[in-house]
């Protein structure tokens, strides 16, 4: 049959001529090769005492962003759940009391919000559904854990520091 | 026989014993240096300064490991395995001359532990022997994986002492003695056989790859088809006896290449050493050198372990039968015509 991606590569099988039946030319060739490695830089990171650079689309670990004035961003639409296709996400609503303005920017605000960190896949489709720009991928690795309920990260552990502290 | 005598020799035996472990330890944290850097890794460097005390924790963690043997296989061979193995890699080391005579304390002191007058055939016997720790370790665990590698090894040795049996045979044509002393004692200076034996070093150090069980010729212990070879059931410091055993043989081969075809302790401007530094530090110097020579043997040993893929079974068989020991008859037949022409001349 004709190739059609023109990537086919007939291969055949002949039988070894006397310098490749000696093996030593190419022996002495592979010893060649590695020997060169030898003086090589080795690609090795260091790592509990050198942690290796992110690359700038790097997804870690979510955190919930605020406003200019410290306020919460997310108004608990919902729609990060709704696009998460490892369906990691839940959250419970509530109403802002008047007194509570300083706290959240939207009238409606998201009282407990949770992360499933074993479900998650790191998609970014919730970061790219969020409507407020509430939510970013900008974190660190997910640390490891001993437990499972303790990778359901809740708001205590997602929501950005605020700014007087961050400051 | 003197008292003297015997603690002389002692000593001399309790001193090989300790630095032949000692290399052999540090053979196996050199092997995973080599292999790091020759595949730009780094290697162990977490225990001590750049990772010198692994072996130490390697032992360690070898020392702490529970202890299984198989309810079916049989206990005393199990046992006698991993012992016999590593016996027979350690005696090998008594022939050896480490060095030329050494003067301490007004004694001229040989540095070999015994000089007997068919040391190669004692290396030789003691290297075949060592087959016999795999075969019954192998046997003894009662696991097809393991018989099949001990028949494997014992195939393969069998098959490569032939071609490095054959193979020595031009060399003691030109030498005219089987104890390894004088061998060595002939190769004054720069006067190595390997000038003279190209090709016969060449068989013998690849059938010393073979006799190993180094790489290329690792069938016995090839994982990917045999789990872990004969070892698979062994656990603990029996498995550590094993593995120790592999590097004390690959020590003690690369010592007996090294005295018989490169010199040995001997290297160019020796006289002029011995003249100016006299008969108690001259021989010294000797000995680090023939250590040198062994500790570029046992790299060249873990360089070729990281370069070359393990060879198929037939084509093990094909390469010892087909070509090494046809090879190594041409050899003796090329080197004794040499021979009896220059005698004719
Ligand atoms: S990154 Fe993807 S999987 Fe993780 S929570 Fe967001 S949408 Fe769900
Ligand atoms: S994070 Fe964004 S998308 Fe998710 S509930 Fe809050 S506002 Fe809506």
């Amino acid at each position: 049959m004709e190739s059609l991606s023109n990537k086919k590569k007939v291969l055949e099988q002949k039988p070894l001529s006397f310098m490749e039946r000696m093996y030593l030319p190419a022996i002495a060739k592979g010893m060649g090769i590695t020997i060169s490695h030898l003086f090589k830089k080795e690609a090795t990171v260091r790592y509990p005492e050198v942690e290796r650079e992110f690359s700038t689309n790097f997804r870690g670990m979510h955190s919930l962003k605020r406003d200019e004035n410290g306020k919460e961003r997310c108004t608990a639409c919902g729609l990060c759940a709704l696009s998460c296709p490892a369906e990691a996400i839940t959250m419970i609503a509530a109403e802002r009391k008047p007194e509570e303005k300083h706290l959240y920017r939207e009238e409606k605000y998201a009282a407990t919000y949770e992360i499933n960190m074993l479900r998650c896949i790191f998609c970014g489709l919730c970061e790219e559904a969020c409507p407020k720009e509430a939510i970013y991928l900008d974190g660190p690795i997910v640390p490891a854990d001993y437990l499972r309920k303790d990778f359901i990260y809740g708001k205590d552990k997602l929501v950005e520091a605020p700014l007087e502290m961050k400051k | 026989m003197d008292s003297a005598f015997v603690i002389e020799k002692f000593i001399l035996v309790a001193v090989i014993f300790g630095i032949s472990l000692v290399i052999a330890m540090y053979s196996t944290y050199a092997e995973r240096k080599v292999a790091a850097y020759l595949q730009d890794r780094l290697g162990p460097d977490r225990a001590g300064p750049f990772g010198i005390l692994q072996p130490l924790a390697d032992g360690i963690k070898m020392f702490m490991k529970e202890e299984i043997i198989p309810t079916s296989s049989n206990r005393f061979l199990f046992i006698a395995g991993p012992g016999l193995a590593l016996l027979c890699a350690c005696i090998g080391t008594a022939v050896i001359p480490w060095g030329s005579p050494v003067l301490i304390a007004g004694k001229t002191i040989p540095l070999q532990v015994s000089d007997i007058n068919v040391g190669v055939l004692y290396i030789f016997g003691v290297v075949s022997l060592g087959v016999y720790g795999v075969m019954i370790g192998g046997w003894a665990s009662n696991n097809k994986y393991s018989l099949l590698s001990a028949i494997r090894a014992a195939s393969q040795n069998i098959s490569y002492e032939i071609a490095m049996g054959l193979s020595i045979i031009a060399l003691l044509l030109m030498t005219n003695t089987l104890s390894l002393k004088e061998i060595v004692g002939q190769q004054h200076g720069l006067n190595w056989n390997v000038w003279y034996q190209p090709l016969g070093f060449l068989i013998f150090m690849v059938c010393s790859f073979a006799e190993t069980n180094r790489a290329p010729f690792d069938l016995p212990e090839c994982e990917t088809e045999l789990i872990g070879g004969y070892h698979t059931e062994y656990s603990s410091m029996k498995l550590g006896f094993y593995l120790f055993a592999e590097y004390i043989n690959m020590f003690v081969s690369s010592a007996v290449m090294a005295a018989l075809y490169w010199g040995g302790y001997n290297y160019p401007g020796m006289d002029y050493v011995a003249a100016h530094l006299g008969p108690t530090w001259a021989p010294l110097i000797g000995t680090a050198v023939f250590f040198g020579k062994i500790v570029m043997f046992i790299f060249f040993f873990m360089w070729v372990r990281w370069t070359i893929p393990r060879f198929r079974y037939d084509q093990l068989m094909n390469l010892g039968w087909k070509g090494l020991i046809p090879l190594a008859i041409a050899n003796i037949i090329i080197t004794g015509v040499v021979i009896a022409i220059i005698e004719k001349f």
